[in-house]
């Protein structure tokens, strides 16, 4: 197959003095200067990091690749190697085709504009030529949603108006290579839903993908293969799903209890915040659990006042990005309104009934805000954790050893007559 | 890995497409030619792809586009500024060079001397200040999409373009008021209008790569602008000082354009031909220093701003 990038011996190295805007003030760069001249003192206590190191891979045309690791890994710097924002310290990039890159969604995009010119500017900023703007703009405005306010400057959009415009150009961008960083991070859940399912229309059509995401669950659906950086280096390649699994699992990522020390820190506001999150299983915290016994997710919070009936919810989302459920508490203890007090609230999930694999859960604090549910302190990917079957009979999956398809695994009471 | 550190370079560049092959089921495998582009470290010595910049050319417009189409519309009288500032400019040095300390000027009337220089020169300030606060500005498009840079300092000197243009009408109008009228020179002020230009880029492009690591820039820009207002003949007719001040004065490229401008419109001296050059020299001297230290500075723009 073709390779439509590859990427050779790839190293980015930054002073500290660099990454913090040197000496600051011109002063300060003068004085340095006036010393190493008066003293022959040299000014070389600059500490360099290593960004990236000697990272090399290939991408295969129609490959759509994704890459993880935890912050400051060095998938941004990467990203902006490849999309030549900035230059590498060492190394040699091929990139073969037409480049398109999405680093924010409605880069250049100017309030006093009207959403008609934010479409040409926006658009020539990607690199679409005017001709090309011309053509598609009716399409872009359609698929926008905004088509009344199309003539009205952008500064009296709301900011969902003005992300569905911004999205909705970068979308009819048609190049063959597509670098595109946590775009996904922004905006509500339709507009990721949108975002993923335009990817995935990319995809489809054969062109070259490389995806940087903090968001597990949309890399292992959008992406065939992966790369896993820690430390600047490659620690890991392969398919996207066993990658994502094994970043998980190494504590690369999320890990299976959070514990914000500084309430002050830590998600909520004035009105609840959260204390800590763990995965149990048999009185003790697990990474790893028992396909067949029930796990709790413990979530201690503080009510720091009183206020309206709060209540706790998780949301356990797969490895695939699929919600296996939602679950919330509904007992009567949270129909009053809430006290002032420290509180720890364990959901219980029956033993047998989610299926292998990495499961991230999502912690809430909510009220019921009629017809909505106010989040009143929330963190996604709050934990994560790994279903392991030991394969000893007696699990749904029998003694069957191979996999078993699912987004649960529950074990079912079964009847039978024989006549 | 291979590492050639003798052509370090960052260039997009047409490489011819491989023939169109045999695949193995024996039909004919058409490919499209390809655009590879090639990423290195930064060269070492540092150069201008005009190839380059001619395929970003309409990025260039758009961004012209933006920042004229904005300021007019943030503004409340608009185009009005445009005319407004070298007027008054032209009114209060009217009366203070002109009648009170009655500087010397080329035996036209004192307005419209003062004015016929202070259009390109509040071209040229403004097109400087613009220029050099260009990549600050535009930090958002600089951390997160890649185009040849110099388009920001390019469009910076391009805008208060549209301004000049404006307040060439009320030149015209003082003209015919005053009944000065030009000479055939007035084809070559865009010659010197030009010379405004390049000489605000040089200035601009070293600036604004300054601007990126130092933000003293901005505060620096205003202070610079008055001395050299004083130094380009806006205010008083050079040809009025002694000849060796006047061969000084030459090193600044504005004295020269200002002169061919006023030798255009208003039909007096033409500006002498050896000091011209000085002043063409020093121009390109600073356009090239501007332009080195530009693109020496630009791969870590990104990264310092």
């Amino acid at each position: 197959m073709d390779e439509a990038i590859t990427v050779r011996g790839l190293s980015k190295r930054y002073t500290i003095g660099q990454l913090q805007g040197a000496y600051g003030t011109l002063r300060d760069a003068m004085a340095a200067t006036a010393r190493r001249l008066v003293r022959g003192e040299r000014v070389t206590e600059e500490r360099e990091i290593w960004a990236l190191r000697d990272v090399s891979f290939d991408v295969p045309q129609g490959t759509v690749l994704g890459i993880i690791g935890r912050n400051g890994a060095g998938k941004s710097t990467l990203l902006k190697i490849l999309t030549r924002i900035t230059t590498p310290t060492e190394g040699r990039v091929e990139i073969r085709g037409r480049v398109g890159s999405l680093l924010e969604v409605g880069t250049g995009f100017h309030p006093e504009l009207t959403g008609r010119e934010n479409v040409y500017l926006n658009g020539s900023v990607l690199g679409m030529k005017r001709r090309e703007i011309a053509v598609k703009f009716d399409d872009i405005v359609a698929f926008s949603g905004v088509e009344k306010f199309i003539d009205t400057p952008v500064k009296r959009y709301s900011s969902g108006m003005s992300v569905r415009l911004a999205f909705a150009v970068a979308a009819h961008l048609e190049p063959e290579i597509l670098l595109v960083d946590e775009v996904l991070a922004v905006g509500d859940a339709e507009f990721q839903r949108r975002c993923l399912g335009r990817m995935e229309d990319l995809s489809e059509s054969g062109r070259t993908v490389i995806f940087v995401s903090h968001q597990m669950q949309a890399v292992t659906r959008l992406c065939d293969r992966a790369i896993l950086l820690d430390e600047g280096q490659i620690v890991g390649e392969g398919e996207s799903s066993e990658l994502v699994a094994r970043y998980l699992q190494e504590g690369y990522g999320t890990g299976s209890s959070r514990v914000w020390l500084d309430l002050a820190e830590a998600p909520g506001g004035d009105f609840i915040r959260l204390r800590s999150v763990r995965v149990v299983q048999d009185g003790r915290e697990a990474a790893a659990t028992d396909v067949r016994r029930p796990v709790g997710i413990e979530i201690a919070f503080s009510v720091l006042r009183e206020g309206s009936p709060i209540f706790p919810k998780i949301k356990m989302i797969d490895g695939r990005g699929q919600v296996v459920f939602n679950a919330m508490d509904t007992s009567a203890r949270w129909r009053d309104p809430s006290r002032p007090g420290d509180y720890t609230s364990t959901a219980w999930i029956p033993g047998n009934l989610l299926n292998e694999g990495v499961m991230s859960v999502w912690v809430d604090v909510c009220s019921l805000d009629a017809p909505r549910l106010a989040t009143h302190a929330g963190v996604t990917d709050a934990v994560a954790f790994h279903v392991q079957d030991p394969s000893e009979g007696d699990s749904a999956r029998g003694l069957f050893i191979g996999q078993w398809q699912g987004v649960v695994r529950p074990l079912l009471d079964w009847t039978t007559e024989e006549r | 890995m291979t590492r050639d550190t003798e052509t370090r370079d960052v260039r997009t560049s047409l490489v011819e497409a491989r023939p169109a092959t045999t695949g193995d089921g024996g039909e004919p495998a058409v490919w499209e030619v390809p655009r590879v582009t090639v990423i290195r470290p930064a060269p070492r010595l540092p150069h201008l792809d005009l190839r380059e910049l001619w395929h970003f050319r309409e990025l260039l417009g758009v961004l012209v586009w933006r920042d004229v189409a904005v300021r007019y519309k943030q503004t409340a009288i608009g185009v009005g500024w445009a005319i407004l500032v070298p007027f008054v400019t032209m009114v209060v040095f009217t009366l203070v060079f002109g009648k009170f300390a009655n500087f010397p000027s080329k035996g036209v009337p004192y307005p419209i001397f003062t004015y016929s220089a202070l259009l390109p020169w509040t071209y040229f300030a403004s097109a400087v200040a613009l220029a050099s606060s260009s990549l600050v500005s535009n930090k958002a498009l600089v951390t997160k999409v890649y185009f040849p840079r110099v388009l920001l300092p390019l469009a910076g000197v391009s805008v208060p373009a549209f301004d000049f243009l404006f307040a060439s009408i009320v030149l015209v109008g003082m003209m015919v008021w005053f009944d000065v009228w030009p000479s055939a020179a007035l084809l070559l002020s865009p010659l010197f209008l030009a010379m405004a230009a390049l000489t605000a880029l040089g200035t601009g492009l070293f600036l604004s790569a300054v601007n990126v690591r130092y933000r003293d820039v901005p505060y620096a820009v205003p202070f610079l602008i008055q001395i050299w207002l004083y130094v380009s003949g806006v205010v008083y007719a050079i040809s009025a000082l002694p000849e060796r001040w006047q061969w000084v004065l030459a090193l600044n490229p504005m004295t020269a354009a200002i002169n061919g401008f006023q030798w255009g419109v208003l039909g007096s001296a033409p500006p002498a031909l050896g000091k011209t050059l000085v002043s063409v020299a020093s121009m390109v001297f600073l356009l090239l220093v501007g332009l080195w230290y530009f693109r020496r500075s630009e791969p870590r723009f990104a990264d310092a701003i």
